[in-house]
């Protein structure tokens, strides 16, 4: 099978570099990221490859190069090998993750929530009070994300901010590998992320108003009307639609034709 | 890494027409969109769904003489990866309500509202939970929430969007849906884009007349993601499965679906499990590589749920149209492949030309974009090549900034921006090189508007699915389907499995029949399935593999 992008058959004329997959020396061309080097090297992957586009976090990665006493991450699918890597994937992050019942503070309003909020994150997750401001996490996230600023940002109750800050995490959980004080930080912030997404961000009226009348029924006609037209009559509506404009202001467009509203 | 000298030069061309294009765009003004005659000229002369000679005819099977993609039409027409006279049904591993196959964004959907019908819930699923490319969604999910816009809008969008061939049950139930399952997403806590009084952002995608995409940054999919797994973990009556694929359904003495054979990836075991109804959701095909296209898919999607339920008789549908999404990134190599999402033209970017000229209206339906990207690439001979030979067109993201305000890119661009970053490229200040890759299975099994196929007991949601989309799925409604039928799935099939009876004998006689039409069809090419796994290993490996026993 023609596997384009991924095969690299192709790249056999490509200069060769050596590296070292979990100890072991390979030659493998020098413009592959290591999880294509990995392949080349002939592994097939079980755990340690997801999405191959950077953004599920399974295949979260340390390495060392020649020569430097630092230990480095990236993610295997993003990161492009260097002469004498020594590489390892990390299969799996154990992470502390109690359950919780995100509904729980619902009598609390928008307003009063955070104080509780805040009370629920330092019972379920004590261990964010250990931070002893290393950073490492913060050097360690192959996202880039400031880690450490947004545990302090939990610590402090800032749950919204926290919950921005963190917003980008694939949720590879090097960051709680290397942590010294055994904060599982990608846990943490999830539980706080849905908090902020329940309770701190108002809620979209349009949408709790829309919801009530799809639910009273008031579209049902129309859309029989629309299942039950002919192709042509059909294609003509789809045709003369009006297009809202691209930079119309939130709300306020108003439609020449309000036949389908 | 930055681009090298030659792709420098080029972009001045860019650069050049820049300023008159974002006049124009802050006028309202935009590159005329085809007519639906040019539409289909376009899509008959340059999409890679037309080209009759990357297809074959089925000779098996309930769709026997459909024309399909070849790799597709040989993974249908495999074989089982059971020994059937060695594989033992009476030892029941797990006994469960509801079985779901696949954890993506519709299995996860599913098992939420199974479990909360009551049904005890098991999901087995290849990867992690999670794994699947509802993560790599990342533009948007539609539902007419605004004022100017109503599901009826959504629908006539929807249609027009797959040449009318879309089954209209199943879009009513999609755009109605919409609004409450995003409604649902926000009690959850996915975080949406919103503005400071909590109304929602949305914005055009491809083929939409309202602004109706609802992002989460550039990782709408993601967040919904993991908010659904997140949720999932919370609630201690779904059980589930990581690295255990499914190898075949099972059907019981009354004919209906009553479970499957599990593989422990790591230990090689089989676990048989009984159900009173089974959900498919599997995910799509990108894996497969149809016309030797990169593609934007996860690892695992490799057909998996389509090979066993058309082994047990399942009809599928427009499994012909495959979608391949405009903007799939070339440059650097390193990323070829990689979704350049739709929300960089919903922002405003506009395709250029080796010449840095406009060829087309930036927000066409995906087909006919991809189609005339190609075209602009072939025929036009203006395409712009990369230095390992691919060839593509430019997308100008700098204009979101001109457009919209600097940092935007950034914000709403996030994880697009560091992917480029990662290679010296500042797409906030540089454009990008794209080419259509492979994105999305459009057609799949056939179902009904709660997911049930003509199995009883077997019910399906998701990519695996077809009808939903037709022959062509707007931008931001896979996102959608995902969670619309996959939560009408799982509510189905916990009604179901509360008055089906528990299955007796469990059988597997729907692989062996179809073993035998594979035998009479004289196939017999050795060839198993599902896939299950890619293999990427280069000729010179797999030519060192010698032949071996494996006890």
């Amino acid at each position: 099978m023609s596997n384009d992008n991924d095969s690299n058959g192709s790249k056999n004329k490509e200069k060769l570099i050596p590296v070292q997959i979990m100890g072991r020396l390979y030659d493998v061309p020098e413009s592959l990221t290591i999880m294509k080097a990995v392949e080349y090297a002939g592994y097939q992957y079980v755990r340690g490859c997801g999405c191959r586009g950077g953004i599920c976090g399974a295949c979260g990665t340390f390495y060392r190069l020649p020569g430097d006493y630092q230990l480095m991450t990236g993610l295997a699918c993003q990161t492009v090998v260097q002469p004498g890597m020594m590489i390892m994937q990390l299969p799996y992050v154990p992470a502390n993750r109690p359950n919780y019942d995100v509904e729980a503070f619902d009598g609390n309003g928008v307003a009063g929530a955070n104080g509780a909020l805040h009370e629920s994150v330092r019972r379920l997750f004590p261990e964010v009070y250990r931070c002893v401001g290393c950073a490492t996490c913060s050097r360690t996230c192959p996202m880039g994300i400031d880690v450490m600023d947004y545990v302090a940002l939990i610590g402090r109750g800032e749950l919204a901010k926290a919950a921005d800050l963190s917003f980008s995490c694939v949720m590879c959980g090097l960051c709680a590998i290397r942590c010294p004080a055994e904060i599982s930080q990608h846990t943490a912030a999830m539980y706080v992320r849905r908090l902020a997404g329940r309770y701190l961000t108002p809620k979209a009226e349009h949408l709790t108003r829309r919801v009530a009348e799809v639910q009273a029924g008031r579209f049902d006609g129309k859309l029989a009307q629309l299942k039950a037209m002919k192709r042509d009559e059909l294609t003509s509506l789809y045709t003369n639609r009006e297009r809202e404009p691209d930079l119309s202001e939130p709300g306020q467009w108003k439609p020449k034709d309000a036949a389908w509203l | 890494m930055s681009y090298p000298p030659e792709l420098k030069s080029l972009i001045r061309f860019v650069e050049k027409t820049r300023p008159q294009r974002v006049e124009r765009a802050r006028r309202g003004e935009s590159y005329p969109a085809l007519t639906l005659a040019e539409r289909q000229d376009r899509l008959t002369r340059f999409h890679p769904d037309y080209r009759a000679e990357a297809k074959r005819a089925l000779s098996v099977g309930s769709n026997k003489g459909d024309r399909l993609p070849i790799e597709l039409a040989d993974l249908l027409e495999s074989h089982s990866r059971l020994d059937l006279d060695e594989v033992r049904l009476d030892r029941v591993d797990v006994d469960t309500d509801v079985l779901i196959i696949g954890a993506g964004g519709a299995g996860t959907a599913a098992a939420l509202e199974a479990v909360q019908a009551g049904a005890s819930v098991t999901v087995a699923t290849k990867l992690r939970h999670g794994d699947a490319n509802t993560v790599m969604a990342e533009g948007g999910i539609q539902g007419a929430t605004a004022e100017a816009d109503s599901p009826c809008y959504h629908y006539i969008d929807a249609m027009g969007g797959g040449h009318f061939s879309n089954a209209p049950d199943l879009v009513e139930a999609l755009v109605k849906d919409a609004p409450v399952a995003i409604e649902w997403l926000e009690r959850l806590g996915v975080l949406f884009d919103k503005y400071p009084d909590g109304r929602m952002k949305v914005r055009h995608g491809g083929g939409t007349s309202r602004k109706r995409l609802h992002s989460c940054g550039d990782m709408t999919g993601a967040e919904i993601m993991r908010v659904l797994r997140d949720e999932a973990r919370n609630r201690p009556g779904i059980r589930m499965l990581e690295f255990t694929p499914a190898l075949e359904l099972l059907l019981d003495e009354r004919g209906q679906c009553a479970g499957a054979v599990l593989l422990n990836l790591e230990t090689r075991e089989l676990y048989i499990v009984r159900a009173k109804a089974v959900i498919l959701s599997t995910g799509g095909l990108g894996r497969l590589h149809i016309q030797g296209f990169p593609c934007t898919n996860h690892y695992g999607a490799t057909a998996d749920g389509l090979v066993m339920a058309y082994r047990a008789g399942i009809k599928t549908c427009f499994l012909d149209s495959t979608q391949f999404h405009p903007t799939g990134a070339i440059y650097p190599e390193q990323n070829a492949g990689l979704l350049i999402t739709e929300k960089v033209r919903g922002l405003g970017a506009h395709l250029l030309n080796r010449s840095g000229e406009e060829f087309l209206f930036a927000l066409e339906p995906r087909d006919v974009a991809s189609a005339c990207i190609i075209r602009e690439c072939s025929e036009q001979g203006l395409g712009v090549a990369t230095p390992a030979g691919r060839s593509g067109v430019w997308l100008d993201s700098p204009m979101i900034e001109l457009l919209h305000g600097e940092g935007t890119v950034r914000r709403e661009l996030g994880a697009k921006y560091l992917q480029f970053q990662r290679f010296g490229i500042d797409i906030s200040r540089e454009p990008m090189l794209v080419y259509p890759t492979l994105h999305y299975q459009n057609g799949g099994l056939v179902i009904g508007v709660n997911g049930e196929t003509s199995i009883p007991g077997l019910l399906a949601a998701g990519e695996v699915s077809g009808g939903v989309h037709g022959k062509n799925r707007l931008m931001g409604n896979s996102l959608l389907d995902i969670v619309v039928f996959g939560r009408r799935a799982g509510l189905a099939a916990a009604a179901y499995a509360r008055e089906a009876g528990a299955p007796k004998a469990l059988s597997l006689d729907h692989v062996r029949s179809f073993e035998r039409e594979l035998t009479e069809a004289g196939i017999s090419d050795g060839k198993v399935g599902p896939m299950l796994l890619p293999n990427y290993a280069p000729e010179h490996i797999r030519a060192r593999r010698v032949a071996m026993h494996v006890p």
